[in-house]
């Protein structure tokens, strides 16, 4: 089953639709994951960058990532309309840090230990929240999780205080 | 009594006017200022408005624009109110309505109806993103513009979309739609040329271009309006879907939901379940979830998710599932929803009999279309084309937005069902024909571009190929237009 019926993104996915960034360059540091697989109307991210590093000729082609440009400093994350963006760092030994787009109650805070949903919504782990900052209401959460959870957790639920 | 208002709220700032006080059933009601008097009557807890014509069957909240006759109650004596675009206000005398009313009697409200005439250059029926846009470009250039909306705030749907727009920053992508009507309300305000006229609702077209409006107000007017131009953009309504028990309270229009809980901060219900994947449904299944909700899940007909991927994401992640392939087939209930029941389909869309799942909800929300709002039109004897993939009736046009009727234009969800960016643009097109016609020189070349924008980019898009389709359908050719016009 694809994507249009489980409302889940595959690995293989990303890579078929030429938006998973090199090895390489995901071994070197953050950088922005587009997950964003259909050729929607939209051109958002493109003017949102600050780098220049997201382009497209037509309004709606697939985002394309100059990886080389792109520091992922995360502004995209905030500005992506369909918070389909996320930015990942496996550069560190241990951990991964993925920085994802939280527009939900309560809010988050640097410090907080928080759980962490994959794809599908299921608990996988915990996290913790290691930097926040919002922009427009969409809260742009950094969390630290098990670096094989790069890939998987892409929501997380604050516990309430 | 509890108080079904959301105080806190991840992306709007809900800030409520003064306390108003009204009696509902001869109880006395508190509201705040700005509310429908239906919005102020759900946040007291009050589900069930009214009966069925027959009155054997309750009636709650359906489509909370004023469109579908689920809140028809009295209002200072007045039977068929629709209560919800009628604003709160001190001292208001709120009854409900059970089945087919009496014959108002001669009222001093009635008396009280005054007539007045109005010459403008252009008419806009309907305040939404199409009607508004459209009088931005208009009153830019000194038209005098008049726009009409039935409800008692400017904006159409999109004071109730929080999520930012999809699309290019020229038509407002990366903002809240909630924030693109007040931009574009606040810009209209300041423009002397445009009146929004609320509350006002245009019932028909008469001999040598007169159109008729009630303006309903502390002095109800009686709108005699006669412009050179018109631009329909009265929007559309949502659609009901048959089931068993489909009329209980507590199953609602996907937007009677969003106007509750983003137009008035008001909790539409616990748990949800939404039926349709379209972008309405996977959008206010997110929504419901900012709002405190729990959703149970969105059901679908078809083996595909309907709308966008990003959109079906969002709600995923938050473990929301999606069943493609399923259908609602009946609620249950004394006299509200308490339980749902979806079952497979087969390849016919027939139900599969053992595969029911059960949900224990007080909300179902259907998200499975929108038709067009074409009454005016109709009256006025626009040439239209059944299209189902589009909404149902839809009026003919040029590619220029004007209708078998000469200088009167359509734009937006009315001229087919799309979305809001289409509708700015749309708008945009019949502004700039009718300045074409005023001899504004650079009319047509503005015009020119926009227009390859829409149809040779923006509706290029694969995931919006069924409206384009759709609208290519009903777009004739000028010569075309000329002959069925003869």
């Amino acid at each position: 089953m694809g994507f249009k019926e489980t409302g889940v993104l595959t690995l293989q996915d990303m890579v078929k639709a030429g938006l998973m960034p090199t090895e390489e360059r995901l071994r070197k540091g953050p950088v922005a994951l587009l997950e964003c697989p259909e050729q929607i109307p939209c051109n958002i991210c493109v003017s949102a960058c600050p780098f220049k590093a997201i382009s497209m000729d037509k309004v709606y082609d697939l985002p394309r990532l100059d990886e080389n440009k792109c520091i992922g400093c995360g502004v995209c994350v905030a500005k992506c309309p369909g918070l389909a963006i996320f930015v990942i760092d496996i550069s560190k030994s241990d951990k991964a840090y993925i920085t994802l787009p939280y527009e939900l109650l309560p809010r988050p805070s640097k410090g907080a230990r928080v759980k962490l949903l994959n794809r599908e919504g299921k608990v996988v782990g915990e996290g913790i929240v290691v930097k926040t900052w919002e922009y427009e209401k969409t809260w742009v959460v950094t969390v630290e999780v098990e670096k094989d959870l790069w890939f998987d957790v892409r929501a997380i639920k604050v516990e309430g205080v | 009594m509890r108080d079904y208002r959301i105080i806190e709220h991840p992306i709007i700032d809900f800030r409520r006017g003064r306390k108003v006080s009204f009696t509902y059933n001869g109880k006395i009601v508190e509201a705040y200022e700005g509310e429908s008097v239906l919005a102020g009557l759900y946040a007291a807890g009050f589900r069930v408005f009214a009966t069925s014509p027959q009155g054997d069957r309750l009636r709650g909240a359906f489509c909370m624009i004023g469109r579908c006759s689920s809140c028809l109650s009295r209002v200072n004596g007045i039977p068929n109110t629709r209560i919800c675009i009628e604003p709160v206000r001190d001292g208001l005398v709120v009854e409900s309505q059970n089945g087919i009313p009496d014959i108002p009697l001669a009222s001093g409200e009635n008396e009280r109806v005054v007539e007045e005439v109005k010459e403008v250059d252009v008419l806009i029926v309907g305040a939404g993103p199409a009607g508004l846009k459209a009088a931005e470009v208009l009153g830019a250039r000194g038209l005098r513009v008049l726009v009409t909306t039935d409800h008692f705030r400017a904006g159409g749907q999109l004071v109730k979309q929080t999520h930012k727009f999809f699309g290019d920053t020229t038509y407002y992508g990366g903002v809240r739609g909630f924030k693109i009507a007040e931009k574009l309300i606040s810009n209209l305000s300041k423009n002397p040329n445009v009146e929004i006229s609320t509350r006002t609702f245009v019932y028909g077209y008469f001999k040598e271009g007169f159109f008729g409006a009630e303006k309903i107000g502390e002095r109800s007017v009686n709108l005699i309006v006669k412009a050179r131009y018109v631009i329909v953009a009265s929007g559309a309504s949502e659609r009901s879907l048959l089931f068993e028990n489909n009329d209980l309270p507590g199953i609602m229009g996907a937007g009677g939901a969003q106007t509750l809980m983003n137009e008035y901060g008001v909790k539409p219900g616990e748990d949800a379940l939404v039926i349709g994947s379209g972008n309405v449904g996977l959008i206010v299944a997110y929504q419901l979830l900012q709002a405190g909700v729990r959703v149970h899940g969105i059901a679908e007909v078809l083996r595909e998710i309907g709308g966008w991927f990003v959109h079906a994401a969002k709600v995923r992640r938050h473990g929301v599932p999606i069943y493609t392939g399923h259908t609602i087939v009946r609620a249950e209930g004394k006299d509200r929803v308490e339980k749902a029941v979806i079952s497979q389909v087969d390849r016919d869309f027939k139900p599969v009999p053992g595969t029911e799942k059960e949900f224990n909800v007080d909300l179902v929300l259907l998200a499975v279309g929108l038709q067009p709002n074409y009454s005016l039109l109709s009256q006025m004897g626009v040439l239209m084309k059944y299209l189902p993939e589009a909404g149902g009736l839809i009026p003919l046009r040029t590619k220029h937005m004007e209708t078998s009727f000469r200088n009167v234009f359509v734009a937006g969800d009315l001229s087919g069902i799309e979305e809001a960016t289409t509708a700015f643009i749309e708008g945009e097109i019949a502004a700039y024909t009718i300045l074409e016609r005023e001899g504004f020189a650079d009319a047509i070349e503005k015009r020119g571009r926009i227009l390859d924008y829409l149809w040779n980019e923006y509706r290029q898009s694969p995931v919006v190929q069924r409206s384009r389709d759709a609208k290519l359908k009903v777009t004739v050719s000028e010569e075309e237009m000329e002959r069925l016009r003869r």
